[in-house]
């Protein structure tokens, strides 16, 4: 008989997390937890200033504390070549500042001594001087004539302008815009930097031992596999000489995908000394320095028909990329799947424009909990959304089910196929759990007795587990994924992924794939990752990928498994293999059900009684190269009372439906919604990371740059809709990122409906009290960044 | 031990305010004197008419004491609002007046309640009003060889809140108002109005107390008084709010409170 599934922690068990045993207990590993013999402790100097050409920097001080190992200066290290390095965007970014600083909290000098706290004192007896040239804070301002140019350093830059990009349908759009039946909504909206702020900091152990060559490299990455070949390449280091180890990750969210320029430095401080060295960043560091998110300025016009269908979109947006290009994204793109925008919609036409501009600011615009900059679009997509059909006098679901896409696969305006989907169907069960007709009631009545109640609408589809290899890649290497598995004697397995856990419970999930394919207890099941020298290669975690690659080479390892024990079965059953049948766990005969061999019997025969020709062992790899990405579909739904005196707003109901197809583990797919709806609710209400005039970086601590409490993080209520994909083995989607990616416009929505009968359209994130209490106020929109002293 | 090392010293109480200085490398005091080994300075107690604070008494103390709630409703409205649990299971009322950070709430609610502080050293005792005690951001007039071991407040007041904006628990006030009464009948025998936030220093509403207490509590004198109190506050734009917003919320929750106790409904 076959086995119960859900018993056996497979596909749809709510799995209890095999991770947090050791993670409750305080008995995670990080890298600092790691002490190595004869370890020493980097320390990394900072700018303090935005944008100066450095004059000297004297380093003697330093060199003569006592404790003190050795001083790299970037004169140093451009001796070893590594004065600047090559960012995943095509550009140069400089590893420790030799001509200029760019940024408040760029790398000048790294000390390296006993312990961190001598190099820290070090650090502060270095003397730079500076020579400051004006800072330069937004994408205005480094267009603006006469402004200096930031990257004097490349040959030809003769503005701040670091890219330009387009896509779409330029001619046939303009010709729709042309239609004076056409209704044309525009609108303007700007989305703040914010930081992915993992709580453990940016980490590295360089431990370079000269006697055999060997590179091993302790590092809190997303991405080991990506980061050793990008040593080997950078560094010229022989690539079988270097191992990455990547233990458990104190939450990554994009940030930790890039190299930074203090791991070059451990790296080349630990060849130099041939001692292990250790640096642990602080928090300051990490959110000034380290890769940033959004910081984009939107720009839309809609052409709308009569009933509502929006025939052409025109949209532009422009990219504040701070001192270096150093966007993680895949080489095609400039503005990572941006053009994601209006993917849910049945738009015919429609033309799209980026410019990506320097100033002085951290580099990064890293895919913080998104697919690629699919954040920003899919916010802007739905604010935007909520003002067309304010402009056109139509009601807000309506709108957006006049406009959704039914028919599957759907090639979207800007190029994409969307795989897979039932919006409606979402989209109904979210209205009535949020009991949207009776609220518009409520909302009508309060605001007779001057209550404010707004109601915000998110509905967003995004492609999710890069790639295809046809269309992705990064740095040339093409964005596939991997496992391998080896089932042993006794019929416990061992998978290996190309992945790594930044949190999201891999070693729970990729079991429950095996359990799913070969009827192995998902507790019989060892999953390892995040070690190169001891997983197969694999492109890393992020823009919700994992498990529609990792996850879908691990489905078909075990079916190559699989394969491989039915010979065995058939063997042991005395039977050809074409008579054998499977069913969870078992192969049996298909005319006699009642004899046959469990997975089990057939581990121990790969070992101990194989037929003649056939190899021994039960283990195999796959490498799965996405035919296209995965669609989910979700719809936030949320409803707010805003203070008409205060301004200040709570959330009454939240509403999430989401479809991500079949979930492995829906307790693990719950958690990650929470995750990213809290922080996707951070940036509406009170997160960011501004600049004031000086380039100052204004959220430099957990004080400033806030992450919301339990105390005012909203109930989620959330629901599923199972649309399975097409395409992956086992009809998975990503999901680990669509809270963050759809949450935001649903809070905003709801804010900017609360006062939308004053004529307020707009009021740009966060959404703190004050800037509330101004639009109600003055009935206007309130855009930009919030005010700051020196502006 | 204070008159020894004076300057180079420092107090440790809850730690709450002084050891994030050291770490971000903003102090760097030569000497902890660290009060927690000595008995006894935890306590909150009424003697000789005043409600006593001992130097040790943590937040968390004062959020869950009944006498405190008894004689001073203002002490338990704003004692859960300081910073978040972790902070008030350490930090004590006392550190924080001393610490006589422009942002500190319990400063604008002694000086509401007209707290005084004690301050004792080996020449002996003295009693420092808390609006005298506090000069300016991050000073007071404590000597160096003074520890401040005790605040305390004189008799009771039967109406109290203190109103909030913070961005998150833990922040800053983005704006913070103080409002103590003793109403007797429909009279006002005293009356405490403190501004957190929204100046270089905390703030006593002189001209709102006197509005209020000369002339009671009625629509009037409560419109009068809420703008009385938004223009003693010279609150400054930054991240968290304008200068504008900042003493409008003023106006609002002075208003607010004075409407609550005075049971008027707001309008």
């Amino acid at each position: 008989m076959a086995l119960d599934e859900i018993q056996i922690g497979g596909l749809g068990a709510r799995r209890k997390r095999v991770e947090d045993a050791r993670f409750i207990r305080g008995k995670g590993n990080y890298i600092d937890d790691f002490k190595l013999p004869g370890m020493l402790h980097m320390e990394t100097l900072r700018s303090p200033i935005a944008h100066a050409r450095i004059t000297s920097i004297d380093t003697s001080k330093a060199w003569m504390t006592p404790g003190v190992h050795m001083v790299i200066t970037g004169d140093m290290a451009a001796q070893h070549n590594l004065a600047w390095m090559p960012t995943l965007s095509y550009d140069t970014q400089a590893v420790l500042a030799t001509d200029k600083v760019r940024f408040q909290g760029q790398e000048i000098c790294c000390v390296v001594a006993d312990d961190p706290y001598i190099a820290k004192d070090a650090c502060e007896v270095i003397v730079v001087e500076y020579d400051p040239l004006p800072p330069i804070v937004n994408p205005k301002q480094a267009l603006a004539p006469g402004a200096p140019i930031i990257r004097d350093d490349k040959a030809g830059q003769t503005n701040n302008i670091c890219y330009t990009w387009e896509v779409g349908d330029k001619e046939n759009t303009e010709r729709v815009f042309a239609d004076e039946s056409m209704q044309v909504v525009s609108q303007d909206i700007f989305y703040p930097r914010t930081h992915p702020c993992p709580i453990e900091n940016m980490a590295i152990i360089s431990d370079y031992n000269s006697a055999t060559g060997k590179l091993t490299i302790y590092l809190t990455t997303q991405a080991p596999h990506i980061i050793r070949t990008a040593v080997a390449l950078v560094a010229e280091l022989p690539e079988h000489m270097i191992r990455v180890i990547a233990p458990d990750l104190g939450g990554g969210f994009g940030n930790k995908v890039p190299v930074y320029p203090s791991y070059v430095i451990a790296i080349l401080a630990s060849i130099l000394l041939t001692r292990p060295v250790k640096w642990i960043e602080d928090k300051t560091g990490n959110l000034i320095s380290t890769g940033y998110a959004r910081d984009m300025y939107f720009h839309c016009d809609a052409a709308i028909r009569k009933d509502g269908k929006i025939q052409a979109v025109r949209v532009h947006a422009d990219t504040d990329n701070g001192g270096f290009f150093s966007d993680a994204q895949p080489t095609k793109f400039k503005i990572g799947l941006f053009h994601s925008i209006f993917g849910c919609y049945d738009v015919p036409y429609g033309y799209l424009t980026a410019q990506g501009h320097y100033t002085n600011k951290a580099p990064g615009g890293v895919a913080y909990r998104c697919s690629f900059r699919i954040t920003e679009s899919m916010f802007f997509q739905e604010r935007f959304m909520q003002t067309c059909a304010y402009e056109i006098g139509m009601d807000q679901a309506e709108f957006r089910r006049v406009n959704f896409i039914r028919e599957f696969p759907h090639r979207t305006t800007f190029g994409f196929l969307v795989d897979s989907g039932d919006y409606d169907k979402c989209l109904d069960l979210a209205l009535d759990k949020i009991d949207y007709d009776g609220f518009k009631a409520r909302q009508d009545a309060a605001r007779k007795q001057g209550r404010l109640l707004g109601l915000g609408l998110s509905c967003m589809s995004e492609p999710l587990g890069a790639g295809n290899s046809r269309e992705y890649d990064i740095i040339g290497i093409k964005m596939f994924d991997s496992a391998e598995l080896r089932v042993h004697p006794s019929g416990k397995a061992v998978l290996k992924i190309g992945s790594k856990t930044q949190g999201q419970g891999h070693e729970t999930t990729f079991a429950q794939i095996v359990t799913h394919e070969l009827g192995i207890p998902a507790d019989d099941i060892l999953v390892q990752h995040g070690d190169t020298d001891n997983t197969p290669f694999g492109m890393g975690t992020y823009a919700s990928r994992s498990t529609p690659t990792a996850g879908a080479a691990t489905a078909m390892v075990a079916r190559k498994v699989r394969a491989k024990a039915k010979k065995l079965a058939a063997h042991l059953l005395e039977v050809s293999e074409e008579d054998v049948e499977w069913e969870l766990g078992r192969f049996y005969v298909r005319s006699a059900p009642n004899r046959g061999v469990t997975i089990t019997d057939c581990a121990f025969a790969a070992y101990t009684n194989m037929p003649d020709g056939l190899e021994p062992g039960l283990e195999n790899n796959a490498y799965y190269d996405p035919p296209n990405m995965t669609w989910p579909f979700d719809v936030y739904v949320t409803t707010v009372e805003v203070d008409p005196e205060t301004g200040e707003w709570d959330v009454l109901k939240f509403v999430g439906v989401d479809d991500c197809g079949v979930r492995i583990n829906p307790m693990i797919v719950e958690g990650q919604l929470h995750g990213g709806l809290a922080e996707a609710f951070a940036m509406a209400y009170h997160q960011m990371i501004t600049f004031d005039s000086q380039g100052n970086c204004i959220g430099s601590n957990y004080m400033d740059y806030m992450i919301p409490t339990a105390w005012e993080t909203p109930h989620f209520e959330l629901y599923e809709v199972v649309t399975p994909s097409p395409h992956h083995p086992i009809g998975c989607k990503g999901i680990g990122e669509c809270g963050c990616v759809g949450g935001p416009a649903a809070f905003v929505n709801a804010v900017v409906d609360a006062v939308a009968h004053l004529g307020v359209r707009n009021i740009d994130m966060p959404c703190l009290s004050s800037r509330v209490w101004e639009a109600i106020k003055y009935k206007k929109d309130v855009s930009g960044t919030p005010p700051l002293p020196g502006q | 031990m204070m008159a020894y090392y004076r300057e180079d010293a420092k107090v440790l109480s809850g730690g709450m305010s002084l050891i994030p200085l050291m770490k971000l490398r903003f102090a760097a005091p030569a000497t902890i004197v660290d009060l927690n080994q000595i008995q006894g300075l935890d306590y909150i107690e009424e003697a000789g008419g005043y409600l006593r604070i001992g130097c040790l008494a943590r937040n968390r103390a004062i959020v869950r004491s009944e006498l405190v709630r008894s004689r001073h409703p203002l002490m338990s409205s704003a004692a859960p609002t300081i910073s978040d649990p972790v902070v008030r299971n350490r930090g004590t009322v006392v550190g924080n007046l001393t610490h006589a950070d422009p942002q500190g709430d319990w400063a604008t609610v002694m000086m509401c309640l007209d707290g005084e502080v004690v301050a004792r050293s080996t020449e002996g005792e003295r009693v420092i009003p808390v609006s005298q005690f506090i000069t300016g951001p991050f000073s007071t007039t404590l000597m160096p060889n003074e520890i401040a071991v005790e605040v305390r407040v004189p008799g009771a007041t039967n109406f109290g809140e203190y109103h909030k904006i913070e961005r998150k628990v833990g922040d800053f006030a983005t704006v913070a108002v103080g409002v103590a009464l003793q109403q007797q009948g429909g009279s006002v025998s005293r009356v405490g109005i403190g501004l957190t936030g929204v100046g270089p220093s905390n703030i006593k509403c002189y001209d709102a107390e006197r509005i209020v207490s000369g002339g009671g509590l009625n629509e009037n004198t409560i419109q009068q008084a809420a703008q009385a109190a938004a223009a003693d506050s010279s609150p400054r734009t930054d991240h968290r709010g304008s200068e504008e917003y900042k003493r409008e919320m003023v106006a609002v929750f002075v208003r607010r409170s004075l409407h609550a106790a005075a049971g008027i409904r707001a309008a």
